[in-house]
């Protein structure tokens, strides 16, 4: 037995690991160390990837290339490469993956369990518009090829599916064709939700990504809206990886009231101040943490939550404003929360999180029941504005509101595996 | 016009070596690449690998039986006969359990023969080839446990150890030449040899990490290298321990 923890530290607890490396053996190994739960790297806050004093097959082993077809941009893998390695091999070919999340340092896995979104949602969709075929062992050894036009049933339960229908062992990605890695970028300034709605749309025609960072103790809803486009100006120098390792764990969250207030304001004024267009690399512009390596320890021991929801466009404006209302009057909060506008497409999977709507995602350092009365605001301002919370990021939300959230529940569970289950399938569906 | 580097490496699927087969590709580079181990099967998911990670590079794979004198001269022989070999990395390995070796001399046996006996005779094989051609790096893996025997993996320390002193006699034989020895002590590592070690809570360097200690220390040359560095000074307090305090150790 193992601790270990998700990407929020909100736990530490035991954990039977098993690490899966030669897919040949997957089937024999899930079949009799279960019940468990896939676990790629990690990079889920809350407890969607944990099994606490139970099995957890890790899948880092499975990390291996296996063909890449340079005429059609298609690549299978093993589901535990990572998207970075991905990236750094395929784009000096000139392909890129169409979807990525703000980190880079997750699985091929995990970004279909999760169904993860990037910016260019509006575009691109989420990263399940792009598997062409997902191979899935289950626990009691049964092997299922699924894709899009292939026993679309399975595929669609297993992308956003939270590893809940089988192991994925190998998949097979379409990847787009770009000119180089570099992104023409903007950063835009705005005084308030108007603003941000404003830009959001005037910006969806013509730029490929939209994001924006949000000073979530402003009122107002004031921020910094950032767009880009990719951009070929030939070869530069490409930036040095510099690593940065967060040292230790602090006593307490270096994240509080006290630092909170001044930090945002001197980032919002001093961003302000350098707006305008640049050239910058993807990996910066797209990963901005990826080089400080375990920053997640900066909130201290007791971890962080992190909320996530997406509110329907119509009622967007009015909800993320009486939610700044409630953080503000909590004093709770931090630097890093995050705006943006979703497109106006469904995604593949039953349970994927990306609906049309407004997303809004907020850290918060844990501070027990004063922070979990927050969330119970925050709930009730999405419950009644008909929108849901990201599981990926979750580990207190009520059931009530997760079924709310996802009216295709009853027929996903018809594919769940019985052999699998992980602290987030007990805490909201019950096994 | 073949001027691509030449790599060879025994014991392929060992997971250390991976990751340094992976490096040595890395980057636009065009490397010819020998993937030699006990059974083809298991190296050519790591061949594929490296060839979507380097269309323009040439990966082969080659079997090879390992615990015979004569298999071992012939793959070294069959490999140099296709062109003159620039590196060869010697990598594969077992950790024995200590008690089994104790209780089965053919367990015994057997470890100190896949540890110390088989890469020496691979090493010695590709010795002669690079010799005449006076150009070429050779590289050990050995072990931080070839330092000092200790009762918990003397059999698979003292095979590292026959390691370590053969090394020491290549780099004596062909110093002031064009041929190198690298001789690689790696400490505990995340690789499937630990696996069992890491339940117990072990704690284990990161792979990749030691791969690219490894590649630099070849690239450099360098005749002894710790990989994590750390590992350097901890051993010479080892090995410098008066008996009487280092046999009150339990390790
Ligand atoms: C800094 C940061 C930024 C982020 N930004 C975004 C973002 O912009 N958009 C977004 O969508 N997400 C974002 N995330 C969340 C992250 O992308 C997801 O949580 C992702 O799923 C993590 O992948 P992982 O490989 O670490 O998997 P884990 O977290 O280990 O597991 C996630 C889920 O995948 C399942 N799983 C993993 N491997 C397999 C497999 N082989 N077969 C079946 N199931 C499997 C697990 O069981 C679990 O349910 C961010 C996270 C961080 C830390
Ligand atoms: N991991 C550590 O902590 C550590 C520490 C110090 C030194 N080392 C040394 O580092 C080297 C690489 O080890 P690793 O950690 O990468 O181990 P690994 O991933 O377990 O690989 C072991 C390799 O040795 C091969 N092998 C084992 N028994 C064999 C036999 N009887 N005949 C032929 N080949 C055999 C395996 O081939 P198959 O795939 O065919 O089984 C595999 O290629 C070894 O020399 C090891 O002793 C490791």
């Amino acid at each position: 037995m193992r601790t270990l923890s998700s990407w929020g530290r909100l736990s530490a607890l035991p954990h039977q690991v098993v690490g899966l490396a030669d897919p040949g053996q997957v089937a024999d190994i899930i079949g009799v160390q279960k019940p468990g739960v896939a676990f790629g790297n990690g990079r889920s806050y809350g407890d969607v990837c944990l099994n606490p004093n139970g099995v957890l097959w890790h899948t880092a082993g499975l990390d291996h290339f296996i063909q890449f077809d340079a005429h059609t941009g298609r690549l299978v893998c093993g589901a535990g490469a990572l998207l970075r390695d991905i990236q750094r091999v395929m784009v000096p070919q000139g392909w890129i993956l169409p979807v990525t999340p703000g980190t880079q340092l997750i699985t091929v896995g995990g970004a279909i369990a999760n169904d993860v979104h990037g910016k260019n949602h509006h575009v691109l969709g989420s990263f399940g518009d792009h598997v062409q075929r997902i191979r899935l062992i289950r626990t009691d050894g049964q092997m299922i090829e699924c894709g899009p036009q292939q026993q679309a049933g399975w595929f669609a339960a297993t992308v956003g599916g939270m590893g809940l229908t089988g192991v994925i062992v190998e998949a097979e990605i379409q990847l787009r064709k770009i000119a180089g890695p570099w992104l023409e970028t903007e950063t835009l300034p705005y005084e308030n939700l108007d603003d941000f709605f404003k830009l959001a749309d005037d910006s969806e025609a013509g730029w490929e990504h939209t994001v924006s960072w949000i000073d979530c103790l402003s009122n107002k809803g004031r921020g910094l809206f950032m767009r880009a486009n990719p951009t070929d100006i030939g070869t530069r120098p490409e930036p040095k990886g510099r690593k940065l390792t967060m040292p230790l764990v602090p006593p307490v969250s270096l994240v509080n009231p006290l630092s909170l207030k001044p930090f945002n304001t001197l980032y919002y004024n001093l961003k302000k101040s350098q707006t305008g267009s640049t050239i910058s690399h993807y990996e910066g512009f797209s990963y901005p943490l990826d080089n400080i390596l375990e920053w997640n320890r900066m909130y201290g021991p007791k971890g962080f939550f992190q909320y996530q929801s997406v509110i329907p466009r119509e009622v967007g404006l009015a909800a993320v404003q009486a939610t700044l209302g409630e953080i503000a009057k909590s004093g709770q909060g931090s630097f890093l929360a995050v705006l943006k506008t979703f497109g106006d497409r469904q995604p593949v999977g039953m349970m994927s999180f990306p609906q049309p709507g407004v997303t809004l995602a907020l850290d918060f350092p844990n501070n027990g029941a004063k922070t979990l009365k927050l969330f119970e605001r925050m709930d009730a301002i999405v419950r009644e504005a008909g929108g849901r919370i990201y599981p990926a990021k979750d580990a207190r939300m009520p059931r009530e509101l997760f079924e709310q959230g996802y009216p295709r529940l009853n027929d996903f569970l018809t594919f769940r595996d019985p052999g699998i289950s992980s602290g987030l399938s007990r805490r909201l569906m019950g096994s | 016009m073949q001027n691509k580097q030449k790599i060879v490496i025994i014991g392929a699927t060992s997971a250390m070596a991976e990751q340094c087969a992976r490096l040595w590709v890395q980057g636009g580079k065009a490397v010819e690449l020998v993937l030699v181990g006990r059974n083809a099967g298991r190296i050519e998911p790591i061949a594929s690998d490296l060839r979507v990670r380097s269309p323009q590079s040439d990966i082969q794979v080659l079997e090879s039986e390992f615990l015979q004198a004569a298999a071992i001269q012939a793959t070294a022989d069959s490999i140099a006969a296709a062109g003159p070999v620039d590196v060869v990395l010697i990598a594969h390995g077992s950790l024995p359990e200590q008690a089994d070796c104790q209780n089965d001399l053919a367990a015994c046996h057997g470890a100190l023969v896949v540890n110390g006996v088989s890469p020496v005779l691979f090493a010695e094989a590709f010795a002669q080839h690079m010799s005449k051609a006076g150009n070429g790096t050779l590289v050990l893996i050995g072990s931080v446990a070839g330092d000092r025997g200790r009762k918990s993996n003397y059999v698979y320390g003292s095979a590292k150890g026959l390691v370590t002193r053969y090394a020491q006699g290549l780099q004596h034989r062909f110093a002031g030449t064009g041929v190198k020895v690298v001789l690689v002590k790696p400490g505990p590592t995340d690789t499937p040899m630990t696996a069992h070690l890491k339940s117990g809570g072990a704690k284990l360097a990161d792979v990749a990490d030691v791969a690219q200690q490894i590649v630099d220390a070849v690239g450099r040359g360098q005749a002894v290298a710790y990989v994590p560095g750390k590992w350097r000074v901890i051993m010479m307090v080892i090995r410098h321990l008066p008996t009487f305090v280092f046999n009150k150790l339990n390790i």
